[in-house]
């Protein structure tokens, strides 16, 4: 059931930078707890974000276990053309999400 | 996190006692002084909630919403129901219900999961399930903004033995909910502020869970601390207990999905 | 346990044995994990930053004033920069001195971010602070700390 949620503006101004909204359900488990019987929980969290438009990288992020859980990531891009923004969401355990949101740029 | 050392427990414990001694518990807050939880967050947990993106229940109400179209034993919820956000609209404000057939109290996560084995023939959701908690906090969304319905007659008994239980004393610690919610909300539990402790968001994010969980995991938490024994999941006490929390908050503005601490 | 040895230095057995004890130990009564301290952030930082100078200035380091839950820190960070091709943020690292590891996280930005800010939410094992690197286009690296406190909450759910 891990599912990102993008939040991108309806339309945005060529040239203008504008703000990439992003969370994902993901328990981000961070390896340093112990169960009541003193077994260590393995480490299990997201290790890499990424956003691509139209192809190209713009933002890239390597999270480490103190991010918290349910990750959420802002951040902004300049608007070129309309197009595809693309995410990409990688962790350990083989962890891998992806999602596509259109872009309209005037 | 760290755990409080029981020395930090017992001083915890000592300060209640403290700011307790003499006040007479059990007083209701006058209407007019109610407010929500959310008025207590700080300017981040409040963006948070407010802002869809950013408030991690969001995932849980997509999933919700998701269930609700999915077919489980030959039917689904929007089979009968149709569009949520016409058919729930004012469910949640509503939420413990008399109910007829079953002549007792129950509260809606009871009542989806009658749903499921009566009319779709499909097994009960496990409290606190991720499904189960999808499907209270997409339908509970529905009535974001509206205010808390003033109780049925019928649901009487139940919100008098709410009140009951929320002015006794219990657990070890051997305090009631009353003592702090009615008579030192506002005040500082070892650097937590007492909320006055009203169900207007729930589901909740808790961020001290890092997830998504009912009232009564809430008030389970609650009672944990009190070092009492925690009422039973759907437990008729449990029940009750919403009921006059909902009485008491009528009125309120649900917010169904609240952020808290 | 490490051991500096002197040359023509023997194991005794006494050494042996305290080596193997120490060893036992620390297998079953570490269930604290290592913390970081002052000194592995820099340590930290030290990775990314070799051995140029960080100077002050230019970030923005926006935390709550009084942390809610531990569990959930929000974070903004904002760097002061043109973002112009030739003039831009290349990455911004964020370190913490007490969590059991000194990094939180490491944004790639560039000169198509246009704005050289993002946000996240994070953990703080204990009061502490919070150290955010920006890396500029021109090998240059800059600094802001915060210092948050970060208390618990008062009815736990678990014993």
């Amino acid at each position: 059931m891990a599912r990102p949620l993008i939040n991108v503006p309806a339309k945005v101004k060529r040239g203008e930078p504008f703000e990439i909204k992003t969370l994902i359900s993901h328990i981000m488990e961070t390896g340093f707890r112990f169960t009541t019987t003193g077994q260590r929980i393995p480490r299990d969290i997201i290790t890499y974000f990424s956003c691509s438009y139209n192809g190209e990288e713009v933002f890239s992020a390597d999270l480490y276990p103190a991010v918290s859980a349910n990750p959420f990531l802002t951040f902004y891009t300049t608007a070129t053309d309309s197009g595809t923004l693309e995410f990409k969401w990688i962790g350990d355990n083989g962890f891998s999400e992806s999602a596509t949101v259109p872009v309209t740029v005037e | 996190m760290t755990r409080l050392a029981p020395c930090w427990q017992a001083a915890c414990v000592a300060a209640v006692a403290v700011l307790i001694a003499g006040v007479a518990s059990g007083a209701d807050i006058p209407l007019e002084q109610r407010r929500s939880g959310y008025a207590d967050l700080g300017r981040d947990t409040k963006a948070m909630q407010d802002d869809d993106t950013a408030n991690p229940a969001t995932l849980w109400v997509l999933d919700g919403e998701a269930l609700w179209n999915r077919k489980a034993g030959g039917t689904s919820c929007a089979d009968c129901h149709g569009d949520a956000a016409a058919s729930m609209k004012g469910v949640g404000t509503r939420y413990p219900l008399f109910n007829e057939a079953l002549k007792k109290p129950i509260d809606l996560e009871q009542r989806i999961n009658l749903c499921r084995t009566e009319k779709e023939k499909a097994p009960p959701f496990a409290f606190e399930s991720r499904e189960l908690l999808a499907l209270t906090a997409f339908i509970g969304r529905q009535s974001r903004g509206l205010p808390i319905a003033a109780a049925d007659e019928k649901l009487k008994p139940a919100i008098e033995q709410g009140r009951k239980l929320f002015t006794q004393r219990m657990g070890q610690i051997d305090m009631s909910c009353a003592q702090c919610h009615d008579d030192n909300w506002g005040k500082h539990l070892a650097s937590s502020l007492v909320p006055q402790g009203h169900p207007t968001g729930y589901p909740i994010y808790r961020l001290e869970w890092q997830g998504l969980g009912s009232l009564q995991r809430r008030l389970r938490n609650c009672m944990i601390g009190m070092r009492a024994e925690p009422f039973d999941y759907g437990a008729p006490e449990a029940v009750a207990l919403e009921a006059f929390l909902m009485w008491r908050a009528r009125g309120l503005t649900i917010e169904t999905p609240g952020v808290r601490p | 346990m490490k051991k500096v040895r002197m040359p023509l230095e023997k194991t005794t057995r006494r050494e042996i044995l305290i080596g193997a004890l120490a060893g036992g130990l620390v297998a079953t009564v570490g269930l604290e994990p290592a913390r970081s301290t002052p000194e592995t952030m820099r340590a930290a930082i030290r990775k990314v930053v070799g051995s140029a100078q960080v100077r002050k200035g230019r970030v923005d380091l926006d935390v709550p004033p009084l942390v809610e839950n531990g569990n959930t820190v929000s974070l903004a960070i904002t760097v002061d920069s043109p973002m112009t091709k030739t003039d831009y943020v290349k990455a911004i690292h964020v370190f913490n001195e007490k969590n059991p590891q000194p990094n939180v996280i490491s944004a790639h930005l560039g000169p198509r971010a246009g704005k050289a800010k993002f946000a996240t939410r994070f953990r703080l094992a204990d009061t502490q602070m919070v150290t955010a690197i920006a890396e500029m286009s021109d090998g240059s690296f800059w600094s802001a700390s915060a210092d948050l406190i970060v208390t618990m909450a008062a009815c736990v759910e678990t014993l």
